[in-house]
């Protein structure tokens, strides 16, 4: 054991100097370039950055925060998750709990309460919606709640010692227990629509392009907050021993390292990374609402991560903008035909691109080495 | 080396930045209109969805070979929100402001027109919404060409009740557990006790979406209904648990003559997917059959079939036009007047040229747009399917009757103006 | 019921009464707005001894009778019949309106036609002609139906016979006949039975007849509560069933293969449309033998869906053994092509699959409970594909083979055995089995692109919670939880027992991580 390192040091050797000076490029870009380029230009400039680049800017950084989520379990961890989709709208649903109540009188029924329960005869805010009209306890809650889910369903299944395929499938059933749950009225989260219309936050128009560009910013430092996170633990000793029990969890288990606890950290942390996304999301796109609990989302995610190519940080990122965009440009542009081309990028992908779009970069710098 | 990866990172960063760029060049054709048409092609919608695009670009093509609007041609800007309920407000968006669409048709299920909203109040665009709903809404940038439910299952329930109906006096009230059926169910109710109905004479059942197991529920209804008096069974199911649903009710031996279902979600488009041998008797509530007989309804079909050929749709011999698909066509051919009227295309000037409009629809009927309330006057028929999948018109509404968005059978609608704030 | 008087002197007349030519004037009445005014006019019809008079009631049901100006034409085959002459109208007129008939219409339209049938020589006519009768029977019929009883040889309809006339007789005047019509009721299987006894007991005066009724309410609610009992494991078992054709498929490429198909649902969904496009085949080439399309579909869509699953196999699958997860993602790409192949060649909508004739209805079994033959054959069909697959893997070189293959590769490659072949012919084994469920989830359930996303869930659940590789696991998996839904179903409704059952197999997980027929022995997992 050498001499001890302070913290913070440590943490700014977690990341290479090169590292930094790309996320510097990239805070450049989003915290100041593109804000400025929507908020300043005027329309008509070539420049402009539109709200529309802005609001699809915005949704795929938060998909690519949980991407990064994602891959801390999966790529480092070696843990797939068919279910992380719950945590995302978990934390969605609790910060879209805050905007429903921000809504105030403004709503359709103009009523204290959330304009579903209105039409649904709720007399009362059931307990559970106690409270949310403080910005502060709806963001406990973001924390919170899907916390408290993945650490109890984490226990019990990492302590079953339950692995692989079998965990992929467990967590597939969580997130469709919770989709169908969500889905009933009685649930009191509004049903199928879930929650719409929202006007305001903290006081701010929700619409207004300075709230947008806020969110957006918001969303890019969240971004590189889990990448310097993500960055931080896989170089320290905690990240080593869960690289190691990804590769031989037995022989981690011999030297006596109890993997429980390892794998429940880092778990728990992806599940709250995802809420605090899901919790950015809400607000920019306007809309949460069961579909995202469903499992072809969750799927979704892991699929981005294996684009962008596992076990890496930046692949994720790279994976959740090109599959998201593909499919925002493909929807417009072949509208009958978009899956044929999304369904071929997977499969090729695959096929030919094992460690994902990463994989390119570091095989064309393997041959330049040589 | 390490100066290269710092670039090599940073230049995918910004390269991914500069991919959202792309979508910012907007095209600009100044002799065209444009006209979004947002329906899901993919995903769990697409079955009813497609039919309305089609039904959209039909129209559209027509308007265009009758010399367009306002001396201009129409041009069709189709996108895909692939049943996504957000991906539907990252479209809407994007019609609005890259496409810079004059009007957009579109949507179906209720979340996706809940989350297009939004879009549409904060850009002030206009959206015309072609499907029965629940109704609880009144916007001033959405029209609204389907039915609301006192133009629909009030109807029906009133029907079945009256002595050609078979007088029922129980009733099953059954749908998908989402926000149209229980919305619904919940005015029923409120009707059914105004009518001296009791409560221990409704059952209300709900299944979750793409349910495909429906013993229990038939069985539950089989159960219900022979503890007396006449049973009948409401049915807002939607989409493809329909099919399974027919299949067992068929076998199980519930015949239309002894337990009659009511259906609001179920069309000649649906039927399609179904063998309405054992169905004979079933009945379904819209404001629009295709078996129904006129010269405007005769032609409107014949365009359709006509269209479907040319376009080489699948299975294009055997297309059918249904009530959503009508009031698609209603919606375009109404905003072609309102523009007509107002000569521009800006959007509050169409607002205002849309109040009273008048259209002869395939229905027979002349419908009015009200001139408040956003919603259409329209007739009301019953149906009882027939072997070959089509409907036989057993009862109609007198004229076409007034939307009633807001309905008095849920507390504190009396309040409510019947017009957008 | 008025009509049954008129009916019961139509069975007096049908032993060879006077000719009388049908009325226009009655005729047109059929067309009439007014269902009263049909309804008259149809008894009035009925007793008019015309030997048209069937043939008009006939057409009437089929949507087979048409107004063209002043005349009602009886529709047959692309040529029309004056209802009032019988001579043929020369030429048909084009498309013309056909007269509607509702509900309320059909009902006494179907009786009138039962009362015709009653002494119908053909015994299947007059079989369907009495259950015709049970809906709507009272006392007005009564002597009719004596009549009928008297006449009556066939020991099966004669039982029924007496039923119905029970059921006529429950509120006749003399308390002694309402008591032995009480106690024959009885014995009654039908729903409506129940109801109409309720409502007798409700203005009964006669404490005899009324402790009768009690005592047969008590025997029919018995026999009510026995067929739901029946009715409720069957529906267990039944959905058992499906799942287990659902996932038969995915036994064998995920669980003996490890190959995470999840274009699992797609190869249903193939199975479905080769049995849609079979039926089609039927109905344009063989229209007369369409009633069995559904075994010649069974062969195609095993092979097609086969042939599917060997070129997914060759194509992409081959290059990712080993690297489980990665097939995820490669099956789940493949999965949404196929969906989109099928949306372009047989449109987003879904399309029409029926019964065949022999699987359509039910067979009554107890009071209020029909068990439908589509669901009876689905079980049996759910056990022959069972027997298929054990026999292919545990009774043929191929079976071996791929047991060989999955067990231990390299040795079976060292032996001689060529894997290579042997992985695609297994992967097309699963999938061709998977086109099996297809054929069946035709038969239930709507047939459309979308179909296979709403069983890929429930098909991996089944899977993992009988063990990964073992086949009986998954047959116990899937009856399991096809009973546990019923009756949760039954108790707390359909979303509630679905997200039970979901909880359930997370928690049975824990206690049992490698499903329920775990493999024995002792080994480390890396």
């Amino acid at each position: 054991m050498a001499q001890r390192i302070p913290f913070t040091l440590r943490f700014l050797q977690a990341t290479s100097k090169s590292g930094w000076i790309a996320l510097g490029v990239f805070a450049l870009i989003t915290l100041v370039l593109l804000p400025l380029a929507h908020l300043a230009l005027p329309a008509g400039h070539p420049l402009h950055v539109s709200d529309y680049v802005i609001t699809l800017g915005g949704k795929i950084l938060c998909y690519a925060i949980v991407a990064v989520a994602m891959d801390m379990i999966w790529g480092f961890a070696g843990i797939l998750s068919l279910g992380h989709g719950v945590f995302f709208a978990l934390g969605g649903y609790a910060f879209g709990m805050y905007l429903m109540r921000s809504i105030g009188l403004d709503g359709v029924y103009h009523s204290n309460l959330p304009d579903f329960m209105v039409f649904l005869d709720w007399k009362a805010l059931p307990w559970y919606w106690q409270g949310t009209q403080y910005f502060l306890w709806a963001v406990v809650l973001v924390l919170l709640v899907p916390a408290l889910l993945a650490f109890v369903f984490g226990y019990f299944a990492f302590r079953s010692r339950i692995k692989g395929v079998y965990f992929s499938i467990i967590t597939q059933a969580m997130t469709y227990a919770a989709m169908l749950y969500f889905f009933r009225n009685e649930t009191g989260f509004g049903g199928n629509n879930g929650f719409t219309d929202f006007k305001r936050i903290l006081g701010y128009s929700i619409s207004a392009p300075g709230t947008r560009v806020t969110l957006f910013a918001l969303s890019a430092l969240m971004l590189m907050f889990t990448l310097v996170l993500g960055r931080y633990l896989i170089g320290s000793k905690f990240g080593r021993v869960l690289t190691a029990i990804r590769d031989a969890e037995s022989r981690v288990m011999f030297i006596g390292y109890n993997p429980l606890w390892y794998k429940l950290f880092v778990w728990t942390l992806s599940a709250v990374l995802c809420a605090v996304a899901g919790a950015l999301y809400v607000p920019q796109v306007g809309i949460i609402n069961p579909s995202e609990m469903s499992p072809a989302n969750s799927i979704e995610i892991a699929i981005w991560v294996a684009v962008g190519g596992r076990g890496t940080l930046i692949g994720p990122v790279i994976g959740a903008f090109l599959v998201n965009l593909s499919k925002s440009w493909f929807t417009m542009a072949f509208p009958e035909y978009w899956l044929f081309f999304l369904g071929l990028i997977f499969v090729l992908v695959t096929l030919f691109l094992p460690q994902g779009v990463v994989g390119i970069w570091r095989r064309m710098r393997g041959q330049a080495k040589s | 080396m390490i100066n290269r990866r710092s670039i090599l990172k940073a230049t995918a960063l910004t390269t991914m930045l500069a991919c959202a760029g792309i979508f910012t060049v907007p095209a600009f054709a100044a002799d065209t209109i444009k006209v979004g048409i947002l329906h899901s092609l993919s995903g769990t919608m697409a079955i009813s969805e497609t039919a309305l695009k089609e039904t959209a670009l039909m129209t559209i093509a027509d308007i265009n070979a009758h010399g367009g609007v306002l001396g201009k041609k129409l041009e069709p800007v189709v996108v895909d929100p692939a049943s996504n309920w957000p991906l539907f407000a990252e479209k809407a968006r994007q019609l609005l402001t890259q496409d810079k669409v004059a009007v957009v048709f579109g949507c179906w299920t209720s979340v996706s027109r809940k989350s297009v909203l939004p879009v549409f109040k904060e850009l002030n665009g206009l959206l015309f919404y072609p499907v029965q709903y629940e109704g609880e809404e009144l916007e001033k940038n959405v029209f609204y060409t389907g039915a609301a439910p006192n133009q629909q299952a009030i109807p029906a329930v009133e029907y079945l009740m009256s002595k050609d109906g078979g007088s029922a006096k129980r009733f099953v009230l059954l749908g998908t557990d989402y926000v149209y059926p229980r919305t619904t169910n919940k005015i029923l109710r409120a009707f059914l006790h105004s009518k001296g109905v009791a409560d221990a004479d409704i059952m209300e059942e709900y299944t979750p979406f793409g349910h495909s197991d429906y013993q229990t529920i038939i069985a539950k209804i089989k159960k219900f209904a022979s503890e007396g008096k006449k049973t009948a069974v409401v049915s807002t199911i939607n989409g493809d648990s329909n099919v399974p649903f027919y299949k067992e009710l068929g076998n199980a031996g519930l015949k239309a003559t002894s337990v009659p279902v009511v259906a609001f979600s179920v069309g000649e488009e649906e039927l399609r997917g179904v063998d309405t041998k054992p169905l004979v008797g079933e009945l379904a509530a819209w404001n629009y059959f295709e078996s129904i007989k006129n010269p405007t309804n005769t032609a409107f079909i014949k365009m359709y079939k006509d269209w479907a050929k040319k376009q080489k749709l699948p299975k294009a011999d055997t297309a059918v036009t249904n009530d959503p698909m009508e009031a698609t066509y209603i919606g375009i051919h109404m905003w072609k007047q309102a523009v007509e009227k107002a000569k521009s295309t800006d959007v509050n000037k169409v607002i205002a040229a849309m109040a009273g409009q008048t259209f002869k629809a395939p229905s027979g009927f002349t419908v009015m747009m009200d001139p408040k309330n956003h919603h259409l006057h329209k007739p009301v028929f019953i149906g009882e399917v027939k072997a070959d999948g089509q409907f036989n018109v057993v009862w109609k509404t007198k004229g076409p009757i007034k939307a009633e968005p807001w309905s008095p059978y849920i507390p504190g609608n009396d309040k409510k103006k019947g017009e957008p704030e | 019921m008025r009509i049954l008087w008129i009916l019961f002197f139509l069975a007096s007349w049908y032993s060879g009464a006077a000719q009388a030519a049908l009325d226009p004037a009655v005729l047109r009445q059929l067309a009439d707005d007014d269902s009263d005014v049909k309804i008259a006019a149809i008894q009035q019809i009925a007793q008019s001894a015309d030997p048209l008079a069937e043939r008009v009631l006939k057409a009437l049901a089929d949507d087979g009778l048409a107004v063209v100006d002043t005349k009602i034409l009886i529709l047959e085959d692309e040529q029309a019949v004056d209802a009032a002459t019988g001579a043929a109208v020369v030429p048909a007129p084009e498309n013309p309106d056909t007269i509607v008939v509702n509900n309320r219409v059909r009902s006494a339209l179907n009786a009138a036609l039962a009362a015709l049938n009653l002494f119908n020589p053909d015994r299947a006519t007059r079989f369907s002609a009495t259950r015709a009768l049970a809906q709507s029977a009272d006392a007005s019929i009564a002597p009719l139906l004596t009549r009928a009883l008297q006449q009556e040889k066939d020991p099966e309809i004669k039982e029924q016979l007496t039923e119905v006339l029970a059921f006529a007789n429950l509120q006749n005047a003399d308390a002694a006949v309402r008591l032995a019509a009480v106690k024959t009721l009885g014995a009654s299987s039908r729903p409506n039975v129940r109801n109409a006894l309720e409502a007798q007991l409700s203005t009964e005066s006669v404490e005899a007849v009324r402790i009768a009724i009690q005592a047969s309410l008590r025997a029919i609610d018995g026999r009510i509560a026995l067929g739901e009992q029946v009715g409720r494991i069957f529906s267990g078992i039944s959905l058992g069933s499906v799942l287990l054709l659902a996932a038969l498929g995915l036994a064998i490429t995920y669980g003996v293969m490890g190959v995470i198909n999840m274009a699992h649902g797609e190869l249903l969904m193939i199975g479905a449309y080769a049995t849609y496009a079979v039926q089609s085949a039927f109905r344009h080439y063989f229209p007369a033998a369409l009633d069995w399309y559904v075994l010649a579909a069974i062969p195609v869509a095993f092979f097609s869906a086969a042939l599917v699953g060997i070129l997914m196999e060759r194509t992409v699958i081959r290059w990712l053994y080993g690297r489980t997860l990665e097939t995820l993602l490669a099956t789940w790409g493949l999965s949404l092509i196929l969906i989109q192949s099928a949306r372009v060649i047989f449109g987003a909508q879904n399309v029409e699959v029926s019964n065949p004739s022999w699987m359509s209805g039910g067979v009554s079994v107890v009071s209020n409970l029909v068990l439908p033959w589509n669901r009876i054959i689905i079980i049996g069909f759910a056990l022959f594909v069972l027997l298929l697959v054990w026999v292919l893997l545990n009774r043929t070189r191929l079976g071996m083979f791929v047991r060989a293959v999955t067990q231990n590769r390299p040795m079976a490659s060292c032996v001689g055995v060529p894997t290579g072949r042997i992985d695609s012919l297994a992967f097309g084994l699963g999938a061709g089995i998977a086109g099996l469920g297809g054929v069946a989830l035709s038969q239930i359930s709507n047939v459309g692109p979308d179909m296979g996303q709403g069983y890929i869930v429930d098909s991996f659940m089944v899977v993992v919670l009988g063990g990964v590789g073992q086949l009986a696991g998954s047959v116990w998996a899937a009856l399991g939880l096809g009973v546990v839904t019923k009756f949760l179903e039954g108790w707390a409704g359909a979303v509630i027992a679905k997200i039970a059952v979901l909880i359930f197999i997370i928690i049975f997980i824990q206690k049992r991580p490698q499903g329920l027929f775990a493999l024995k022995g002792r080994f480390v997992e890396n």
